[in-house]
């Protein structure tokens, strides 16, 4: 949606009058320069970054090409490097995170938005945002003590009782696993989820929801069907906020995942993720090929918040051609 | 009763459950880290926390003071990185620019999102400390600022777009040229939802370990000035965290429970600050 | 209001600073003697008010690679750099880099094996066939023949590791590539490997609290950690076929065991060295000084520390749980810091 209103031309004088430079000090070249330097400055600072991850990754991209990809080994000492499991670890526990938080998330966000009384819902929402700020090592902390045993103990078993044929919760459990680093991500993106979507609810003109409920609707009909549509691109937003965060945590994930570069069926089994293993290995590795691996892995996220975006967005935007012809 | 309406308000109903729910859940949860981060913070904290600086094991006294400083002025060199950057950008996408180069700019700001923030620190140790040849409080504000700029470009956007379009037509219509209107009328409006974006924004940086490693990287002693290298709370917890000394173990869970107050605090200044007479869309 | 108090708060905390120290000095690298140089340093500050010597652990790589880039004044490190390492700090520096073993460190074997409450025997070949996955089962020959008296159950043996780079892994695996050249073709050593076996847990804690909530685990961590937490560990066969349990007087008596061919620049490595109370899983901690110091205050500084550190310093060690140097090599670096220039 462009925001660009048409203004009547009667309303400015004709623009041949105005130099570039009187229409800069009426404020509004100069505006429209700052913010575009900033956006411009965005894009700058992000084309930085990738072209540092493309340079400094340049010895192990020569030398394993795409391979790198698609093979399993991770050995400093030979100077074998593939990217296989790593990715597979990633993108498993932050798409369970996905799953976990955000229903539990949205739910939250819409009792927050829509039913709770607004002190109570604002008093929850502060502190919420503030668990934003606790350091991932304390996460990590809390899932190594707290919610480690507790899967261990009672959670899992009562998981294989009912589902322990399924292929993914197959195998020992050990305590650390995809599906505990999962777990203990969802817990940390929640925050997001509901913070910016609870904002973005609240945003929706009280008219649409006045007039859906001057319609009949009942007030769930009216959240449902007029509220949250209106409010989809923000949610998706807060989405895309989490889904980030996820795919780029480290020490959390490390303390609960295993660390183990394998790629197993069973959410039960250990596994690894790319932030998890630069951030374990980057300050230990020397030469240079090892470093140039573990930057080539930072250079894959990219690649992987590359293509998950993309996804989501083409979602998005069949979704909303689908709307339209409603 | 009309069977419709029956299942109507049973679906309302269940639903108000469901979400009531989540709500409980997801606050329980909350709840109870930041209590066992309380508590567990709490009962190690003493004055000599925040006036002294860190003891080697087996002196008692120590304390962080240096850390909290540290953290202060890295954070403070972000934001003042990260939100004008932001901030603007977010305006430019909202109101001026077009489709294209609205959804090309969205797509790179969720790219450098999704950069682990342990590369921002490799990235930012490359061109900053590597030519400056030495760590810096400077160069870790800037991981940390850059860090900052995508999340307060979309809270930006976001809140600036849900402002009705008759708001700007209206002053559009009163004759105030297009700077002038978003300046006194949209930003305003969005001006709640930009800041508890901005506040989430500050507090998911407090907390980030990773960049500060390779920037700021840490200090003993008091650092400074911008040029040398200075503790912050985060690398302190990290660094006690995992060391075998249990006085060390109950410091870091006091580190944790200051860097949640720091936030708590910045949190609430903000909002006195800068939210006096905005304007809040719903009754 | 509010914005004047918010404003000079921060301005305040802009400028906050102690009183500026004469000469400041950063260091950094391995984490394993943190605890120890930051006991050091502060005691160090205490004597000499107008020098600040400043230490981050950031890991043994990380240490080489700052001390080569020149960002930091001095590293520290748990394995000794290599040929390469060394030649690339001569480019960049142009000047040799020093090494300057400080203190020891040992890896002791931690296990969880339900039924078995005492110190466990083990030898060579069993630690190596764990590691390498080929013994799996803890009622193995291997460990029964060497425990003779404790009963051993059928369980599976779940190995440990650590998951970050460290220099713990270091020590552990330069000791299994010494005594299974299976190990030494197969693995290798570095601060992180692709282990054959086991899961990798972050940090020694990690691992011992791993191994406290899965029966029939095994794994290593530091002999400071175990001593701090009161951990039960193994005994390990020596090179002179005694199997000795880790201590401070162990772990020195490696060193002493190792000090008769200690090359001149002391990058050597300590693993089952010879000597009947040796214990064999020791190793060095070195701090990296480069050969020419610029600045002449700072030269001047790094000679006092490192000379302090080798006299009264080694005092200091057994209270925090570190193993002194053994007399011969205190000596011998005595005389080494001559070249610093």
């Amino acid at each position: 949606m462009s925001s660009s209103v048409t203004v009547p031309k009667s309303a400015l004088p004709p623009r041949r009058a105005q130099s570039f430079i009187s229409r800069l000090k009426a404020g509004e070249e100069l505006a429209y320069l700052i913010t575009l330097t900033a956006a411009a400055a965005i894009f700058l600072i992000t084309t930085l970054v990738l072209y540092e991850l493309i340079a400094q990754s340049s010895l192990a991209r020569h030398k394993f090409g795409w391979n790198f990809l698609f093979t399993s080994i991770w050995d400093p000492v030979r100077g074998n490097f593939g990217a296989l499991p790593f990715i597979y670890g990633t993108v498993v526990t932050s798409i369970l995170a996905l799953l976990i938080a955000i229903p539990l998330g949205l739910g939250a966000a819409i009792f927050l938005a829509e039913m709770a009384p607004p002190r109570i819902s604002n008093a929850m929402t502060f502190l919420i945002e503030l668990l934003a700020a606790v350091p991932s090592v304390i996460y990590g902390l809390l899932g190594v003590f707290i919610l480690v045993p507790a899967l261990q103990k009672n959670i899992v078993p009562a998981i294989k009782s009912v589902f322990g044929s399924l292929p993914i919760f197959q195998g020992a459990f050990y305590g650390v696993s995809i599906f505990s680093a999962g777990i203990v991500l969802s817990i940390m993106i929640v925050p997001f989820i509901i913070s910016v979507s609870r904002e973005v609810l609240l945003s929706v003109p009280r008219e649409q929801r006045e007039a859906s409920l001057a319609l009949g609707a009942s007030q769930w009909q009216t959240i449902w069907r007029v509220v949250m549509p209106n409010a989809s691109t923000g949610i998706m937003g807060s989405i895309f906020l989490a889904l980030a965060r996820a795919l780029g945590e480290t020490m959390a994930v490390t303390m609960v995942i295993g660390n183990t570069p394998q790629i197993k069926a069973s959410l039960l089994a250990p596994g690894y993720s790319i932030a998890a293993v630069v951030a374990n290995e980057f300050t230990e590795a020397t030469d240079d090929l090892y470093l140039s691996a573990l930057v080539e892995l930072g250079l894959v996220l990219f690649g992987v918040t590359f293509v998950l975006n993309g996804l989501a967005r083409i979602l998005i935007m069949t979704t909303e051609q689908k709307g339209a012809h409603k | 009763m009309n069977p419709n309406s029956f299942l109507k308000n049973l679906v309302n109903y269940t639903m108000f459950a469901v979400t009531g729910l989540c709500t409980v859940i997801a606050v329980g949860i909350l709840f109870f880290i930041l209590g066992y981060l309380v508590y567990n913070g709490g009962k190690s904290l003493s004055l000599s926390f925040f006036t002294n600086l860190p003891a080697p094991v087996g002196e008692i006294g120590g304390g962080m003071a240096n850390a909290i400083v540290g953290s202060g002025k890295v954070l403070l060199l972000a934001t003042l990185i990260g939100i004008p950057i932001g901030f603007l950008g977010g305006v430019y996408l909202s109101e001026y620019s077009n489709e294209q180069i609205a959804f090309t700019i969205r797509y790179v700001t969720d790219l450098l999102n999704g950069v682990p923030s342990i590369v921002i620190g490799i990235v930012v140790y490359t061109i900053v400390v590597h030519p400056m040849g030495h760590f810096s409080t400077f160069a870790g504000g800037v991981a940390l600022g850059i860090m900052m700029i995508p999340i307060s470009v979309r809270s930006t956007e976001e809140f600036l777009h849900a402002v009705p379009q008759s708001l700007r037509e209206a002053a559009l219509a009163l004759g105030a040229p297009k700077w002038k209107s978003i300046v006194t009328v949209v930003i305003p409006a969005a001006m709640r939802g930009i800041i508890s974006g901005t506040m989430l924004d500050l507090a998911r940086v407090a907390g980030e370990t990773a960049p500060l490693l390779f920037t700021a990287l840490g200090n003993q002693f008091w650092s400074p000035g911008w040029n040398q290298p200075s503790a912050t709370l985060p690398v302190m917890i990290f660094t006690y965290a995992v060391a075998p000394y249990d006085d060390w173990h109950r410091q870091a869970w006091a580190a944790g429970f200051v860097l949640l107050t720091l936030v708590l605090l910045i949190n609430i200044t903000a909002r006195m600050a800068l939210s006096r007479g905005t304007y809040v869309p719903r009754g | 209001m509010t914005k004047r108090i918010l404003g000079l708060t921060i301005g305040v905390a802009a400028l906050a600073g102690g009183a500026m120290a004469a000469l400041s000095l950063t260091g950094a690298g391995a984490t394993f003697p943190y605890p120890m140089y930051s006991k050091w340093f502060n005691d160090y500050h205490k004597m000499h008010a107008d020098v600040e010597i400043n230490y981050q652990s950031i890991g043994s790589g990380g240490g080489i690679k700052q001390v080569t880039e020149g960002t930091v004044d001095f590293g520290a490190t748990d394995g000794p750099m290599n040929d390469g390492q060394l030649a690339e700090f001569k480019q960049k520096r142009g000047c040799d880099v020093l090494h300057f073993p400080t203190v020891l460190g040992a890896d002791v074997p931690t296990y969880n094996i339900p039924g078995v409450t005492g110190e466990l025997n083990f030898t060579q070949e069993a630690l190596a066939g764990i590691f390498l996955g080929k013994i799996t089962k803890w009622n193995d020959p291997e460990i029964v023949k060497a425990n003779p008296g404790v009963k051993l159950p059928g369980a599976d043996i779940v190995v440990v590791h650590r998951s970050e780079a460290s220099g713990t892994t270091y020590i552990w695996v330069d000791y299994l590539a010494k005594i299974s050249p299976e190990w030494k073709t197969k693995v290798g050593v570095a601060a992180a490997v692709n282990w054959p076996v086991g899961l990798g847990s972050k940090g020694n804690e990690g691992v011992s609290g791993q191994i406290k909530q899965t029966e029939g685990s095994i794994g290593y961590v530091e002999l400071i950690y175990a001593i701090q937490n009161n951990m039960p560990y193994g005994k390990v066969k020596n090179a002179a076929g005694v199997f000795v349990k880790a201590d401070l007087a162990s772990v020195t008596a490696a060193a002493a065991g190792a000090a008769a061919n200690m090359p001149e620049d002391f990058r050597v490595s300590i693993t089952n060295a010879p000597g009947k109370g040796s214990y064999p899983v020791s190793s060095f901690t070195w701090l990296l000084v480069p050969s020419k110091i610029k600045d002449p205050a700072k030269m001047k500084a790094v000679k006092d520390f490192v000379t302090w550190m080798l006299g009264p310093g080694q005092k200091m060690t057994e209270a925090l749980s570190y193993s002194p140097l053994p007399k011969s090599v205190v000596a011998k670096e005595v005389k080494a810091i001559s070249k610093i220039q």
